[in-house]
């Protein structure tokens, strides 16, 4: 399910209407996920506090969410733009491609959550699309 | 048997309590049609679903997401015993309708979209948690008399 170039300007689009948001953006998505999907735990068990909107939980936030709008600049080659971050997931970080899909759909809704009115049904396919093809990409060192 | 705290009791009758049917029906469908494309075999009947601008303005995509809700309230109103309340529409969806089941995932990931959008940030995660299980029971259910 590759991006069209009107996917492409519609994820770059929507991007920059929620810069201003992106570290609330990182941080409720990822905060759901802990939550939601308690098993995503297992890969945060050296921080402190894996609570909703704690420290640790905001400042990872922050990261993830620098890595997805990184992705957004390498719209047009996501596997090369990406290949140090696959390579940090494959090698280091080993996380289960799984979670990527579960992350994901956090970030959807948190963007839902965020921006009604801006997260259309095309928004919503066009970002649906552009993180599959972004954990394509992070999973695509792997093996 | 499904354990259900009070919380998360009283979150899923709080939302559907204050929800609009009709509007969260057709915005639900109509999401799972445009963001899965492939969620339209089963709605060879339905006319006009040739882009977004159609899905959305489609009045048989609008009357049937009424039915949707409506069929979801019936686990709102027995949350202790979805999966006997909902034996009969599994075997119509498996046996009449046969809907491959991953697509109940589909339309509940949109349901979920379409909820967070109505409330803001009354859609914590705790909310959400409570949402997505009450979802999980309900898909569950509904694949249950598959074979």
């Amino acid at each position: 399910m590759s991006l069209s170039a009107n996917d492409k300007a519609i994820v770059k689009a929507l991007w920059a209407k929620i810069s201003p948001k992106a570290g609330d953006v990182g941080n409720e998505a990822l905060s759901r996920m802990l939550y939601v999907y308690p098993q995503t735990k297992t890969y945060f068990s050296h921080w402190s506090d894996l609570t909703p909107g704690s420290a640790p939980v905001r400042k990872h936030g922050k990261k993830i969410i620098a890595g997805i709008g990184l992705a957004v600049e390498k719209i047009d080659d996501l596997f090369s733009g990406l290949l140090t971050l696959s390579e940090l997931h494959a090698f280091q970080l080993r996380v289960d491609p799984a979670n990527f899909r579960i992350l994901s759909h956090n970030i959807l809704v948190v963007l839902a959550m965020l921006f009604p009115d801006d997260f259309t049904p095309e928004a919503h396919l066009a970002m649906d699309k552009f993180l599959a093809r972004v954990a394509l990409a992070l999973s695509d060192k792997y093996r | 048997m499904v354990e259900w705290t009070d919380f998360e009791r009283t979150t899923i009758q709080n939302i559907f309590s204050k929800m609009n049917y009709d509007l969260v029906g057709q915005q639900a469908l109509a999401r799972c049609l445009i963001v899965y494309p492939w969620t339209q075999r089963y709605f060879g009947n339905f006319g006009n679903l040739y882009n977004a601008a159609a899905i959305m303005g489609n009045p048989m995509v609008a009357a049937h997401g009424k039915v949707v809700l409506h069929g979801l309230d019936r686990a709102v109103k027995n949350m202790d015993n979805i999966k006997a309340e909902y034996a009969e529409l599994s075997v119509l969806h498996s046996e009449k309708l046969h809907v491959d089941p991953d697509n109940f995932k589909l339309l509940g990931d949109c349901l979920t979209v379409v909820c967070a959008a109505q409330l803001g940030a009354a859609f914590t995660p705790e909310v959400q948690a409570a949402f997505q299980k009450f979802l999980a029971v309900v898909i569950s259910s509904l694949q249950r008399q598959y074979h």
